[in-house]
């Protein structure tokens, strides 16, 4: 692979050393086995048309230094002579900010942490359409219209998983699936600030949650306790759960110009999601069923998890979905009388199937739920990997490069 | 005991199937834990400490992050992949086929080489046995014990060398080197400054930045040999030494930015009010750097050395970064500029660049060193404060080489008895220094806490945050 593949759109992800941190003892200049890795007597410097951002560099280096990335414009990278200058690494170019409207900060770490597992924000497929972001801010939010809140989950299920939707009437407030939009709770918070931005991602195509409408659908669970198992009442989950219809809510954004799907025809789509990860699948589910009759070709490959079936959102609807539409594997892990399955699970399960789709470069891969699914499924794809003959060390940096790993997990 | 070799000494060196060297480490290994056990980091045996293992050589293999207990620590054996058609670039036989086993004429010479190399190992593991009662933090903590545990790798190392081609008198040595104690008045380490205490974490950083910077240098040279296992073993060596250096440098540098955090905060800069406040004024910085410095760069032993020039000539020893120099390698006629004391003046001379081998390799070393000193100082300039740490004069404090006799100032003036007598208390830690550092190390242990001397670090081990556990005390 050579650099320029690993670009798309107008942007690239550039490798790049921090100075600051950077001790200039060499292990990564000794490692690249492709002599990307420069040095003056003031910094080390990666080689933009030379590396392949194939990742063997990144362990073995001491300091933390060598794992920088920032998007560029294709055209101009840094080059070696600026970074041989610098003293400090440049700040990165968010790709979904206009000008004069900064992301607010809270959004900003929120989708920093989301994107964590792949190095932070990566660029979207290819094939994305060009998303709209950052049209409302705090100071100017969007005023939506609560047109409809309905219960996911069964009643007796313990988890209040609920759709709901928001209709914008005649402003503007394009979205495409994958991105989130942030709600803004009325009130206060307990020293008297105003309440913070809660970011969920659209669960409905980028032709409204009705074809023709301007509506968005969100899949939003009412959160009684934290992650341990604590009780603790979301503010923001409870604030939106208990909209009814015709109330209006704050709205910002949409946010998000890298978990896009791909558009061009004959593109597959892996999806891995938990609860109401299940949203940007949704979405793109949605998306895809909506042009079914376009014969546009490519896979669908579902992996869902929930504690039990009564708990999985859009369960009904999906199991209508043909077979040869999409291919559904579901995961429980708490489902009375079977054993705990998660979907790391079915993922090793479908090992033949998921290895060739990991091979086709035309299949995106998306996961949204808990960060601790992350790890498992990323360990199913090493796995996988192991038995097909391929080198899930070798084959992550690929998917990266290409934009066709994206994950937000939380 | 029966050991499962694979298992327990991750190597590359075809320990299952070679029954002569099992039975020499076998004989060993119990030696070792027993030393790692009486000198090795005190209270520390219980704890699960989230340490970097090579299980190979490979980039994927060598940084294997998980919790361990430290005499659980899987001690490897490593040598980097030989080269294809490897040859002597240096010296005599360049040219030549590199040995794969000692040749017998330079077989007491290349003994020499490996233990003093191999006994600075343990002498550090032994000069910072105290250390981890008084860390600062949890990083710093795991930090310590990463250079503890890899420093016992490098014993390792060298041992496997002196029991693999040398046999009885390498066992010996190798016997020996767990004998010998830094600071042991009746039995010390073999060069000074492995004497030397590690009292306090300055001192440590000072320590992992130049004197493990030493190890660079001689790894370096030692990783050109012509006595292949030797310098395939350091070469390995090298991408460990890497991560010493950065707990040195990373080290000075968080104390020097916590210190001109509070010289920012309080608008304080005289060295007693900062001290009131906790943090280390940079002119005891400076003076822990000459200190270290100093003593450092006599490691690299006399300016003018037949010894050295020997060892090149044998192929034994290269230069550091050999193959990218440009002349014959051979150094019959070539002459080097070194420094003398003549006329009460300090001047440059030319002399024959083979016996100034050992010079040339302290000189790298001052380039290396010296550009570090400059990354601390870009610290200081960004809080706007007008100060600057730099090097003293190659001349300053030594005790080894042409200057061992001068009184020599930091600014590389020949001084009288009684100016140095006047002006040592500015140029070197003071007893009252040390004991004002020694006061501030309180033990920090609960995660993500720092003691008020020192910054966080900019990025955590292994992209864990600086708050991550990265020590289970058990």
């Amino acid at each position: 692979m050579t650099a320029a593949s690993a670009v798309t759109g107008e942007y690239a992800r550039q490798h790049l050393i921090d100075p600051e941190v950077c001790i200039r003892c060499n292990t990564c200049e000794a490692t690249c086995p492709i002599n990307a890795i420069t040095h003056d007597s003031r910094n080390y410097i990666v080689r933009f048309d030379v590396c392949n951002s194939c990742g063997l560099c990144i362990a073995p280096c001491p300091t933390g230094a060598i794992d920088n990335w920032r998007n560029v414009p294709k055209a101009t990278p840094y080059t070696p002579d600026e970074q041989l200058a610098w003293d400090a690494l440049p700040a990165n170019i968010e790709l979904d900010v206009v000008p004069g409207e900064g992301v607010p900060s809270e959004v900003r770490a929120l989708t920093e942490a989301a994107t964590a597992g792949q190095g932070g924000p990566a660029s979207p497929p290819w094939s994305a359409s060009h998303p709209c972001v950052n049209l409302y801010s705090i100071a100017k939010p969007a005023i939506a219209t609560v047109t409809g809140n309905y219960r996911l989950t069964g009643e007796s299920a313990s988890a209040d998983i609920r759709h709901i939707v928001l209709d914008f009437g005649t402003l503007a407030f394009p979205v495409l699936e994958g991105q989130t939009l942030g709600i803004i709770p009325a009130g206060q918070q307990d020293d008297g600030r105003p309440h913070g931005v809660r970011l969920y991602s659209v669960a409905s195509p980028r032709d409204g949650e009705r074809p023709g409408h301007n509506n968005v659908a969100l899949t939003i669970k009412r959160v009684m306790e934290d992650h341990a198992g604590q009780p603790v009442r979301g503010v923001g989950s409870n604030y939106m759960c208990d909209r009814a219809v015709g109330d209006k809510v704050s709205v910002v954004g949409p946010y998000g110009a890298s978990y896009l799907m791909p558009n061009h025809a004959g593109a597959s789509i892996m999806m891995i999601c938990t609860g109401t990860g299940s949203a940007p699948m949704r979405a793109m589910t949605e998306r895809r069923r909506r042009r079914m009759a376009l014969n546009e070709g490519g896979k669908l490959m579902l992996f869902f998890g929930a504690r039990r079936q009564d708990e999985l959102p859009y369960f009904g609807p999906l199991m209508k979905l043909p077979k040869d539409f999409i291919d559904i594997n579901l995961a429980f892990s708490r489902e009375t009388g079977q054993a705990k399955t998660y979907v790391q699970d079915l993922i090793r399960a479908r090992g033949d199937d998921v290895a060739r789709l990991l091979q086709d470069d035309d299949c995106y891969i998306y996961l949204c739920g808990l960060k601790d699914m992350e790890a498992g499924v990323l360990e199913a794809f090493r796995d996988v990997c192991a038995g097909h003959g391929l080198d899930w060390d070798a084959v992550k940096p690929e998917l990266l490069a290409r934009s066709r790993l994206h994950i937000e997990t939380y | 005991m029966s050991i499962d070799y694979n298992q327990t000494i991750p190597n590359n060196v075809d320990l299952a199937t070679d029954r002569s060297l099992q039975r020499a480490l076998e004989q060993w290994q119990p030696g070792f834990i027993d030393w790692w056990r009486e000198l090795g980091p005190v209270g520390s045996q219980g704890h699960e400490v989230y340490l970097r293992t090579a299980v190979s050589v490979d980039p994927g293999g060598w940084a294997h992050f998980d919790y361990v207990k430290m005499p659980e620590y899987r001690w490897g054996i490593f040598l980097n992949p030989p080269a294809a058609d490897p040859k002597i670039h240096f010296g005599e036989h360049k040219g030549q086929p590199v040995w794969n086993e000692v040749p017998g004429e330079h077989r007491a010479n290349l003994r020499r080489i490996i233990v003093a190399q191999g006994d600075t190992e343990p002498a550090s593991v032994e000069q910072q046995r105290h250390l981890g009662l008084t860390a600062p933090s949890q990083y710093d903590l795991r930090n310590l014990y990463q250079v503890n545990v890899e420093e016992g790798r490098h014993l390792w190392a060298m041992v496997y060398l002196l029991h693999r081609h040398f046999g009885r008198d390498g066992r010996e040595e190798a016997d020996a080197m767990l004998h010998r104690h830094a600071g042991d008045p009746n039995n010390p380490r073999i060069l000074g400054a492995f004497n030397e205490k590690t009292p306090d974490w300055l001192s440590l950083y000072m320590f992992t930045y130049f004197t493990d910077r030493d190890g660079k240098f001689q790894l370096s040279a030692l990783a050109e040999s012509g006595f292949d296992p030797l310098a395939r073993t350091t070469k390995f060596m090298l991408t460990e030494e890497a991560h010493h250096m950065f707990v040195g440098e990373s080290g000075v540098s968080r104390t020097i930015q916590r210190t001109c955090e509070v010289m920012k905060a309080s608008g304080v800069d005289a060295a007693d009010k900062l001290r009131a406040l906790g943090v280390i004024d940079l002119e005891t910085i400076q003076r822990y750097l000459n200190f270290h410095y100093s003593v450092t760069i006599d490691l690299f032993g006399a300016d003018q050395s037949s010894n050295a020039a020997t060892f090149y000539s044998a192929g034994l020893k290269g230069r550091y970064g050999e193959t990218k120099l440009d002349d014959d390698h051979v150094l019959k006629d070539a002459t080097y500029p070194i420094l003398e004391v003549a006329n009460g003046r300090i001047a440059e001379k030319q002399v024959s660049a083979l016996s100034s081998i050992n010079e040339r390799l302290r000189d790298d070393y001052i380039r290396d060193s010296v550009a570090g000193v400059e990354r601390w100082n870009r610290v200081i300039e960004k809080s706007g404060i007008p100060f600057r740490l730099q090097v003293p004069h190659k001349a300053f404090n030594r005790k080894i080489g042409s200057f061992a006799a001068a009184r020599v100032s930091p600014d590389g003036r020949i001084v009288s008895e009684a100016e140095w007598n006047a002006g040592v208390g500015n140029w070197l830690p003071s007893d009252e220094d040390r004991a004002f550092v020694a006061s501030l190390m309180g033990r920090v242990v609960e995660p993500g806490k720092f003691a008020n001397w020192i910054a966080p670090p900019a990025v955590g081990i292994n992209r864990q945050p600086a708050s991550f556990e990265y020590v289970r005390f058990g």
